[in-house]
């Protein structure tokens, strides 16, 4: 270490860092390094405090104590500005881009270049783009952009002002396999021309894939950097959460009665009038885990609102108990015990008010149910205390504002809130989305703990392998349209990938 | 302040937003802007030739010295509070109804009917009507642009400034034509209302200032403690999660700025009936627009109003004595009105923002 610092190896090095927020103590005397040309991956729970470190490096907030250094040189961050100055650069996991500009006028906002022609600032774009492999249209407008495409504008704003070391807070969440692939092939490249790229994640077999070493994180706390290539999943994960974690999911056995509920020859179509839910079909038992799988954007976020009364329906019926509820009101359906969690890509979304703490997020869907004409709030604030307890969130307490709970924190919340509904329907879209591997699974128990109860469970979920090992049925989405239900010990992940494309491997076998 | 390095052809301090705040913090920021206020307001009065001390002290005395000055002070309050409050229901929903001047005139003007042609019913009828049409009346003008918002997504912003105008002018007219005294010798003037049309005067203050201080504490309960103001701020916060939750988003912006606008129509008949006792066009006299200052800088917190509306009333009445006492002209005094309100204004800042210089690089 000495040696490094002596030949000026190191683009980073933090000693010392401390930051609290109030009472919770988010960074605690953290060490940190990372060399020139190379890829940290920074690993932890939610909540083990890996954002407020990096947001110190990005001049977001001043650590408490400890000291800085960017290539040997000890430094003070006061200002984003700051950090760029010292070309460091961070994407966030919330982006920060104005949605009516184009992504060339995204990049240069702010910084003080001489005024040059829009044509001239795309064709440098352009440059700085095919260099990198990064593939954006200068002129598109944010609104129009898919999710990671708006990641791309990010990386191009910060490279185009200048950044060596690239800090990528959870930049997979919200990608699909496909594009994490070529964000990696992006910072390899970036790697190997000297710049250092600090990437937060917690899927495993990214870590495995991309990065050097490994720097965990836990409860505020360094507790080991590691070499990759000496270390392997199941030591990352046990650094991680402080013991050793079987990474296997439980599917227990349950009775399996009627039909909860049965979905019939729905048709949806969205605001613009595009159809996004063509003929769909199938059912939902109680006791049973039912998988959606479908790439993003097949219909699934249509689906999960036309069942909470959210999106109107245009053709078909949605029987619950035989009964027809299309038509009736949210309010209405979450009386009836119908319950539906979204986790949008921006974590908060529409479930829980971002502003208020746990206490009033509690009482978001069952406020009406109390009588009179006022909240009650100390039952609300009981029962938020239990899943504090219950679900380990980590919160200095039942009235801070969720959006200054971690990610993961702020999930367990929203999934706790619904399951403390007790309802007879449980519908849930990417509830583990950017969950460290303990909090995936205590989310993956509670489900299960509600298909014992005999809840009848829709999970949209991203990730093929927890689909498959975690529930009974899956049904494939695609293009709106259900392309196949299968017994989930049935077939393989090669087969269900095909059905998302729209292909049909001959050889299944139907098992509706 | 923080100092860092600063490097070269950077200016010489920044700015950086506060992600975390700090109560107490905020306590000694506003302390300190109030001293800033005075302090500068003090420099300019130097500069008139006056003793700062000695007038800041008259002006305290102008407003609260005697019974009588504290009568009228408090006169000025009361519909300061009430619009304030009219703003602060609408605010919290994200709301931004810049209309409770015209809320509080057309409300003014559905009272005045009943004080001017139907001034021989009872006191008791006669008053309990006024209030009841004012409400009325105001929460029906603030409910149109809720409906275009709820309805098509229009600008409310725009639609009630606009209002406002529509009721100014709607006074106008009805002094100049259809309500004109026949009995003010040709001047354009609508006839003081009858006897019976006045509020009484409890401790020699109309009686709007019962309304007034009975109006803090159940804003603040409905706010804090209601469903209905649950569902206001949820609606505030996002109305794609309030919909989620199932609430009507419509109702609650259309049943809100009904109360909103009701608030502010009921200042409007206070001021008639208890303060003007007849209906002019200054009845509302820029107090809605005051309203949104008062209920910004108290943070939308109906005990916080109270207090700010004392702070400017203070420095409307006490600028209105030291006129009179000092010989200072109106347009001096109001010029220290403004520098006062610009530094606590200023300092607002400072709670939201912080700057760092930069020191010289080196
Ligand atoms: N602005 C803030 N105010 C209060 N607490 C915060 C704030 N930011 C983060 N925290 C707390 O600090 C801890 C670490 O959070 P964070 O750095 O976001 O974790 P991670 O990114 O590892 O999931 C959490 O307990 C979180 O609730
Ligand atoms: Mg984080």
């Amino acid at each position: 270490m000495e040696k490094e610092q002596l030949n000026g190896l190191n683009a980073i090095e933090l000693k010392g860092i401390n930051k609290s927020f109030g009472s919770v103590v988010a960074n605690k005397n953290i060490d940190l390094t990372v060399r020139k040309g190379e890829i940290l991956a920074l690993l932890g729970e939610n909540g083990s405090g890996k954002t407020t470190l990096m947001n110190m490096l990005s001049g977001i907030y001043r650590p408490d104590s400890g000291s800085v250094f960017v290539y040997g040189q000890e430094v003070h961050i006061y200002t984003p500005q700051d950090a760029l100055n010292l070309g460091i650069g961070m994407i966030h996991q919330h982006y920060k881009l104005v949605d009516n500009l184009s992504a060339a006028e995204n990049i240069v906002l702010g910084t003080k270049t001489k005024k040059q022609s829009m044509s001239q600032l795309a064709k440098n774009i352009e440059q700085l783009s095919l260099h990198f492999g990064l593939n954006i249209d200068p002129n598109k407008k944010i609104y129009d952009m898919s999710v990671s495409e708006k990641q791309t504008v990010e990386i191009v704003k910060v490279l185009y002002r200048g950044a060596k070391i690239l800090v990528l807070d959870e930049p997979t969440a919200v990608l699909t396999p496909q594009e994490s692939k070529k964000l990696f092939a992006i910072i390899t490249k970036m790697k190997e021309e000297g710049n250092s790229i600090i990437i937060i994640t917690h899927k495993l077999n990214e870590v495995m894939e991309v990065s050097d070493r490994v720097s965990v994180l836990r409860k505020g706390e360094c507790v080991a950097t590691v070499e990759t290539k000496k270390s392997s999943a199941e030591q990352l994960t046990e650094l991680m959460v402080g013991r050793a974690v079987d990474l296997s999911i439980e599917r227990p056995e349950t009775f399996k009665s009627d039909p909860v509920l049965e979905i019939v020859r729905l048709g949806v179509r969205n605001d613009e009038g595009v159809e996004m839910l063509k003929d769909v079909n199938f059912d939902l038992r109680s006791g049973e885990i039912l998988g959606v799988a479908g790439v993003a954007g097949s219909g699934q976020k249509e689906l999960c609102e036309a069942l909470a009364g959210l999106q109107k329906v245009e053709k078909g019926a949605i029987l619950y108990y035989k009964e027809n509820i299309v038509g009736r009101t949210p309010d209405e359906i979450i009386r009836l015990g119908i319950s539906m969690s979204f986790v949008p890509e921006d974590r908060l979304g529409m479930g829980l008010v971002a502003s208020m703490g746990m206490t009033d997020n509690m009482l978001l869907k069952t406020y009406k149910q109390s009588r009179g004409g006022f909240v009650k709030r100390s039952p609300a604030r009981l029962k938020a205390k239990a899943l504090i307890e219950r679900l380990d969130i980590i919160t200095p307490g039942t009235e801070t504002p969720v959006s200054k709970l971690s990610g993961g924190n702020v999930q367990k919340v929203l999934l706790g809130r619904e399951i403390e509904s007790q309802p007879n329907v449980l519908i849930t879209a990417y509830p583990v989305r950017g969950l460290d591997i303990n909090s995936a699974y205590t989310i993956y128990d509670l489900l299960n703990e509600q298909k014992m109860k005999g809840v009848a469970i829709l999970f949209i979920g991203e990730d093929l392998d927890v689909l498959l090992e975690l529930c009974d049925r899956i049904m494939v989405l695609y293009d709106g349209q259900v392309q196949d239900i299968l017994q989930a010990d049935q077939v393989t992940k090669e087969q269900i990938g095909l059905l998302m494309t729209g292909q049909k491997p001959r050889e299944l076998k139907e098992v509706r | 302040m923080l100092k860092s390095r600063r490097i070269k052809g950077e200016p010489l301090f920044k700015i950086q937003r506060i992600e975390e705040e700090s109560p107490t913090k905020s306590f000694i920021v506003r302390v300190l802007a109030v001293l800033a206020a005075l302090t500068a307001g003090g420099f300019f009065l130097s500069l008139l030739g006056h003793n700062p001390l000695v007038i800041y002290q008259a002006m305290f005395k102008g407003s609260f010295g005697s019974v009588m000055s504290t009568q009228g002070t408090v006169k000025i309050v009361v519909p300061l509070v009430i619009n304030a409050l009219a703003v602060s229901l609408a605010f919290k929903m994200r709301f931004w109804n810049i209309g409770t001047e015209g809320q509080m005139i057309v409300g003014a003007i559905a009272a005045s009917y009943f004080a001017l042609f139907k001034g021989n019913w009872p006191h008791f009828l006669l008053i309990s009507t006024m209030a009841l049409v004012s409400i009325i009346a105001g929460g029906l003008y603030g409910l149109i642009p809720a409906y275009f918002k709820a309805r098509f997504s229009t600008n409310e912003t725009l639609l009630t400034l606009m209002a406002n105008y529509i009721a100014l002018y709607a006074v106008q007219y009805l002094k100049e034509g259809p309500w004109k005294d026949p009995g003010a010798k040709g001047f354009p003037q609508i006839a003081r209302f009858a006897q019976n049309a006045r509020l009484s005067m409890p401790l020699g203050v109309h009686f709007g200032w019962i309304i007034a201080l009975l109006a803090v504490p159940l804003v603040y309960i409905y706010l804090r403690y209601s469903k209905q103001g649950y569902e206001i701020a949820v609606v505030g916060e996002s109305e794609k999660t309030a919909t989620y939750a199932g609430m009507s988003v419509p109702k609650v912006i259309m049943r809100t700025m009904f109360l909103s606008g009701g608030l502010a129509g009921l200042a409007g008949m206070l001021q008639a009936s208890g303060a003007d006792r007849t209906l002019t066009d200054t009845v509302a006299g820029g107090v809605g627009f005051t309203a949104i200052i008062v209920a910004w800088l108290a943070n939308l917190n109906p005990a916080a109003v109270l207090l700010v509306s004392f702070l400017f009333a203070l420095l409307e009445k006490g600028g209105g004595y030291i006129q009179s006492m000092f010989k200072i002209s109106a347009s001096a005094a109001d010029v220290l009105q403004g520098i006062i309100l610009f530094f606590v204004l200023a300092f607002e800042f400072f709670l939201r923002y912080r700057i760092i210089i930069n020191k010289k690089g080196d």
